[in-house]
């Protein structure tokens, strides 16, 4: 077992992934001889060949549409697209077909298809780098949308994600690439997809996150702790379809519930999960669902964009509050 | 030296090809595969079989039992053509318009009504399993023809992606996209534009300033072709030669099948409130079903005893796909679920539960 980076570990799952089933093919702007714009493909096509790692064309629409095609055929084929920001050209696949055509050719054809991409901002990135807009994602049917917090759930995520038998878009916080590290055993183990993780327990506020917030949500847990609130801190994972199971079970325990994303708030995830707790969570609560998130407003470049982001004091702040409710 | 003496670095050429005349008669010698009057017997039955089933699907959707449907009237030399080309083996990506080439790879006439009619399992071909059902969003179907061939040239299998779309089509970045990067993998897939003039009320000339539709495979490097799309020994010449090129790892091709859509876009389309009814008649006098029943007859292949033999087996064989198509039993509401994903997540099955009647959600 070795200490890792979150991009570091998303190279060992798709390396692994590659070695273990030559089905699987990455295709991507960049990934082959460059290895990626964040090094996530680094080494792959010296070692799996210029046919399996696949440098495509500037097109993002074909990116994602060739990804169907071959996914169809039976391959399973993991694009990249450099930026979340590039990703939109692609939606119009994943929605009218890579989501669907399980459904509207009864099952006759699969679409076993990963599609990466960096998420988040925080990185002083240009423009058009930092959205989260994962929500439109999570909106889709027939689609999973899954976000690791850490190189450990990279690397068994992402091996789930590639050997699931529909399509996954796999969004990947930019801001952990190398800021994270953690011990990761490459052993080919995949984690549970559709199943949020519990980072901590705690009986006072459940904070659920997903993504880099985790960072700044388990900090907040942290400075909680120390006022005397334990925290309960759920790491969702899996947006599309997610575990509302642990959602539930979490609010019933503790009766209190911030939700935080990088995200704008308006449609955000966050207004499906506290939706989800009105509507079946509500007897148990004993303070308002509270929402920390980006602004309703365009990602700010890099000057402002640690203003939109959600800071440890904001989320302490509504904590606080929600515990302090009667 | 060009103007200016600057040097011209490159010229192209688009081919038409043709065979028979809007009368039947012979433009220049016929392919090998012309040779062979059962052949030939067999793409006009298939074409007259078309036409019989565009106007029994009509009759149903005017009479509320089908949905919005897409006649390929003056189109069938197309449908036929292609897809008479191709293998077993190989993959159909058809648009909308392509029922003629969906009939001919085996795609059962209820299996197509059924999808008309609103019910996915149309898409379930008891036919060729891997065909792509019908792409509705025009154009998007051509980077999965390229993905598609991508796997074939990977797993060096000799087999071909034939991707079929129309002339409106060919504006959409999808397209060209796709056509791009099957010429820089030289891969087995032949692009086909159905070029009825019409894409719903936008004539051509507003769709492109290009001289042709052929010319645009000459940006992504490879051979661009125009075909007579209402000459059947046309089109299915070039798509023959086009098809074996591919499987041989020449690279792709693109074929222009010049036609006419001489019906509506669809049955919730009225051609006449865009286009005169002039060019429509004129436009009659080229179709391909009578042009190739002129050349057979002429060559005393085809009889007016086969011609009353084939109307009724068509009568037949469209009834029944009717009735058949009639009485399939509607799907339980809650089936709706059952192909989202390969296991229903647990999130969903409650919605499921609910739309079962089985409880509330």
């Amino acid at each position: 077992m070795s200490e890792v980076t979150l991009v570091e570990a998303v190279n060992l799952a798709l390396a692994r992934a590659m070695e273990d089933d030559a089905d699987v093919v990455v295709l991507g702007e960049d990934v082959g001889i460059n290895g990626g714009v964040f090094r996530a493909t680094v080494g792959l096509q010296t070692r799996f060949g210029a046919e399996r790692v696949l440098d495509t064309p500037l097109a993002e629409l074909l990116i994602s549409g060739l990804c169907v095609g071959m996914a169809v055929q039976g391959l399973k084929p993991v694009g990249e697209i450099q930026f979340m920001g590039f990703l939109y050209p692609c939606i119009d696949q994943l929605v009218n077909h890579a989501s669907r055509i399980r459904n509207r050719t009864q099952g006759r054809l699969t679409c076993p298809m990963v599609l990466r991409t960096p998420h988040g901002a925080g990185i002083r990135a240009p423009e058009h780098h930092s959205e989260s807009t994962e929500a439109m994602l999570a909106h889709i049917p027939g689609l999973r949308v899954v976000i690791p917090s850490s190189p450990e759930r990279a690397y068994g995520l992402l091996l789930a994600a590639i050997r699931d038998p529909d399509p996954v878009v796999f969004l990947e916080p930019t801001r952990l690439y190398r800021a994270a590290k953690g011990e990761v055993e490459d052993n080919g183990e995949a984690l549970p997809l559709d199943v949020a993780f519990v980072l901590r327990e705690g009986r006072d506020v459940t904070l659920i996150s997903w993504g880099a917030m985790l960072k700044e949500t388990t900090a907040a847990a942290d400075a909680l702790a120390a006022e005397g609130i334990a925290a309960e801190v759920i790491d969702l994972a899996t947006l599309k379809p997610y575990d509302e199971v642990t959602v539930l079970g979490s609010i019933a325990k503790t009766g209190r519930c911030v939700i935080v994303h990088e995200a704008t708030r308006t449609g955000g995830f966050g207004a499906e999960i506290a939706a989800l707790i009105a509507e079946r969570g509500l007897t148990s609560l004993l303070a308002p669902v509270a929402r920390v998130t980006g602004y309703d407003t365009v990602i700010p470049m890099a000057r402002l964009e640690q203003h939109m982001m959600p800071s440890v004091g904001r989320i302490v702040t509504a904590a606080r509050k929600a515990c302090q409710f009667s | 030296m060009a103007d200016g003496g600057l040097p011209v670095i490159a010229r192209f050429e688009v081919r038409h090809r043709n065979y028979l005349a809007p009368d039947g008669s012979i433009n220049r010698p016929l392919p090998a595969f012309a040779s062979d009057a059962s052949l030939l017997a067999s793409l006009y039955r298939a074409m007259v079989l078309l036409r019989n089933f565009d106007r029994k699907a009509v009759a149903l959707q005017r009479t509320g039992r089908l949905g919005t449907y897409a006649v390929s009237l003056g189109q069938e030399a197309v449908s036929v053509g292609i897809a008479s080309a191709m293998r077993d083996e190989d993959v159909l990506l058809p648009s909308y318009r392509d029922n003629g080439a969906l009939i001919w790879r085996g795609v059962k006439p209820e299996e197509i009504l059924l999808f008309w009619g609103g019910d996915e399992r149309g898409n379930h071909f008891s036919g060729p399993v891997q065909d792509f059902p019908f792409c509705v969003p025009v154009g998007s179907q051509a980077p999965h023809a390229a993905g598609v061939a991508y796997a074939f040239k990977l797993r060096k299998e000799p087999r071909v992606a034939v991707c079929m779309f129309g002339d409106g089509a060919t504006s959409k970045g999808d397209v060209y996209e796709a056509m791009n990067f099957a010429g820089v993998h030289k891969l087995p897939v032949v692009f086909v534009a159905t070029n009825n003039q019409w894409a719903i009320s936008v004539p051509l000339r507003l769709q492109t300033a290009s001289e042709t539709l052929a010319q645009k495979a000459i940006a992504a490097g490879f051979i661009g072709e125009q075909v007579d799309g209402s000459d059947v020994v046309a089109v299915r010449a070039a798509a023959e030669e086009a098809i074996c090129a591919a499987r041989d790892g020449q690279g792709p091709r693109f074929i222009e099948a010049l036609t006419y859509r001489l019906g509506d876009h669809t049955t919730s389309d009225d051609a006449s409130r865009y286009r005169p009814e002039a060019e429509v008649q004129a436009r009659w006098k080229e179709e391909p079903i009578a042009r190739l029943r002129a050349f057979l007859a002429g060559q005393k292949m085809w009889s007016k005893a086969d011609e009353e033999q084939l109307s009724a087996e068509c009568h037949e064989r469209v009834e029944a796909a009717v009735e058949r198509y009639l009485a399939t039993e509607p799907r339980r509401p809650e089936t709706m679920f059952d192909h989202l994903y390969a296991d229903l997540p647990e999130a969903y099955v409650a919605q499921r539960r609910q739309l079962a009647g089985e409880g509330d959600v």
